[in-house]
């Protein structure tokens, strides 16, 4: 270790910009939770008090319940997030093995055009994939969103994970091909799990933009039985009235599986950021 | 029967030619040296014999049967990386029995082979480690081990010491030198090192630029090579070359020496300055500046008290020299 880091006052130092920095970050999440547990009047009162027994109250929590449906907007946005965060990555990986992997025509080509969605919003052709999901019939099925979601997140999928797979040693799949692993095995069992923290960093990087999405839900499948969560805490905010307990309440309950489905990921996306970096 | 039969062989990646027209016996038991400089083409042929690579044009033969559009596990082959290429998230045993259980052989027979070969290796108490927790030359015994339990009609390693260091190097040159004795498989080894093609060869191929330069054992080469590249390549320190008219030969001819046949000689032929002197004890490797010619080297046996910026000429029998052409082929 270098004399800079054992430096009592570096230490010191660099603690002190760490935690200004996670209280900044953790500030408005720490607000919406402890004003979720509020009444009305104390939230507009005193919104940055704790909740005492005077103002304490789940009145916000029971209107959520009570809504009934606020299950099955949760159950909806977590098949949507996971079968498209499993998409993109089953298809990307395999689109940047075939590219890292097999000499053919066209494969720069094809990397690029792959790559191009990276620069290019996908909500630019709403109207397009609006028109096409009308024909397809899929409007109003959570088909329509993973589907859209896996086309947003494949870009960047197939430009990460390709670079990762190119670093994956040639002997090691070549040494798996004498062995008499087949193409799919070798994809499977040998390259996947040497770029898990790729795979990792990439379900991160696509996970909470899908989770938060407000867009394509509002657009391609508002209907009740479809509703994601963004969609359905939507329904407190009037124009003219809002329920700020149930609003509160339904956003901090929209943090939870984000978190656990963050943590799963994590420890990988951690050695994923530093691998390359430290070696 | 013969092993491995290369027929007019030729590989080229899109313009280039990597190889061009090799042909090639192996026979049963024999172990094939494959040397040459880097780039010269030696690993793709041993990718293309192993089948991760396609031939251009020309036929593989291995055991008897043409392999060309045999996928590498079917062709009786097992390879030998320098890598190691160990698979990192498995132990040493599923390492080696993989491909065993690939090709659906019986459990007992399985534990039977991974029970010789890791005997044979010294690996038995490393079967249940990874590939991390092992040491380099435990590493290349494994990925051995592995080659060794699909007992192969013929085994390919691509430079398999050039991740050792140099006094792991010279024990594993020894027991994969026993190995083959033990095992007396047909073994074709890739390596630049021609120390290593000297020593485990009973046929050394000479490669350069993708073409077969001279073919026979380690002792034929040394003794009577074919060309002036083949001469320089083979023996450490490397033949001296002076043009012959520096020694009153035709000004078209080269004239090759090795450093052990040089004597320092009073009366010698050559007037040279001592440059350099490495002595290692047992020998003393002398670098001398030849009026007339380039830079040689002088390999005396045991010590000797030479000095830099000394004064010497050498002397050298006739019937211990090489003449080449000024195309480099023997003359």
């Amino acid at each position: 270790m270098n004399k800079a880091r054992r430096n009592p006052f570096n230490v010191f130092a660099s603690h002190a910009v760490l935690l200004t920095y996670t209280l900044i970050a953790l500030f408005p999440v720490f607000v919406i939770l402890i004003n979720s547990f509020k009444t009305r009047k104390a939230i507009f009162r005193e919104p940055l008090a704790l909740p005492s027994s005077d103002s304490f109250s789940l009145i916000g929590y029971q209107t959520v319940m009570k809504q009934g449906d606020f299950f099955l907007y949760f159950q909806n946005s977590m098949i949507v997030t996971v079968a498209s965060l499993f998409f993109v990555l089953l298809f990307g990986a395999m689109a940047a093995f075939a590219l890292a992997e097999y000499r053919f025509k066209g494969n720069t080509l094809m990397g690029l055009y792959l790559a191009l969605g990276i620069m290019i919003p996908i909500r630019i052709g709403t109207v397009a994939i609006l028109d096409l999901m009308v024909s397809t019939g899929l409007v109003n099925t959570l088909w329509a969103l993973i589907l859209v979601y896996t086309a947003q997140g494949l870009p960047l999928a197939v430009f990460i994970l390709s670079e990762f797979m190119r670093q994956v040693s040639d002997d090691l799949k070549n040494a798996g091909r004498i062995d008499g692993l087949s193409e799919y095995t070798i994809f499977f069992r040998l390259v996947l799990p040497l770029v898990r923290p790729a795979m990792a960093t990439v379900a991160v990087f696509n996970m909470i933009p899908i989770w938060n999405d407000l867009w394509f839900p509002l657009i391609l499948a508002p209907a009740e039985e479809t509703k994601t969560l963004t969609l359905g805490s939507q329904v407190f905010i009037g124009q003219f009235v809002t329920d700020w307990n149930a609003v509160l309440s339904a956003l901090s309950m929209a943090i939870l599986p984000v978190m656990i489905l963050y943590v799963i990921f994590s420890r990988q996306l951690i050695r994923g950021i530093t691998s390359g970096a430290v070696k | 029967m013969t092993a491995l039969i290369l027929k007019n062989v030729c590989k080229s990646f899109g313009q280039v030619e990597v190889l061009k027209n090799i042909d090639l016996e192996v026979e049963e038991g024999e172990f094939v040296v494959f040397v040459g400089p880097s780039g010269c083409g030696k690993s793709t042929l041993l990718r293309v014999i192993a089948g991760l690579e396609d031939a251009t044009s020309g036929t593989i033969e291995i055991d008897g049967k043409v392999v060309n559009q045999t996928p590498p596990a079917k062709r009786g082959i097992a390879m030998v990386f320098q890598s190691y290429a160990l698979y990192p998230h498995l132990t040493v045993k599923d390492n080696m029995t993989l491909a065993l259980k690939q090709e659906k052989q019986p459990k007992n027979e399985i534990e039977e082979r991974v029970r010789n070969a890791s005997q044979m290796l010294a690996l038995t108490d490393y079967l249940d480690r990874r590939p991390s927790e092992l040491s380099g030359g435990q590493r290349q015994r494994v990925a051995i081990g592995r080659a060794i339990v699909r007992e192969p009609k013929l085994f390919l390693f691509d430079e398999p010491l050039s991740n050792l260091d140099a006094a792991l190097r010279m024990n594993t040159r020894i027991e994969i030198a026993n190995l083959h004795r033990s095992l007396d498989a047909s073994m074709i080894y890739v390596t630049h090192d021609q120390t290593e093609a000297m020593t485990l060869a009973s046929k050394i191929v000479v490669l350069r630029d993708g073409m077969v330069e001279q073919v026979g054992s380690p002792m034929e080469l040394y003794n009577n090579p074919a060309n002036q590249f083949v001469a320089g390549f083979l023996g450490s320190p490397s033949m001296n070359f002076i043009p012959a008219a520096t020694v009153g030969g035709s000004p078209e001819h080269t004239l090759g020496v090795r450093p052990e046949y040089l004597r320092i000689n009073g009366a010698g032929r050559l007037d040279a300055k001592v440059s350099h002197v490495e002595k290692l004890g047992g020998d003393t490797n002398v670098l001398v500046d030849v009026a007339g010619a380039n830079t040689m080297t002088v390999r005396l046996f045991g010590q000797h008290p030479v000095e830099t910026g000394e004064q010497i000429a050498l002397d050298f029998d006739d019937k211990d020299t090489f003449l080449f052409d000024a195309g480099g082929r023997r003359v």
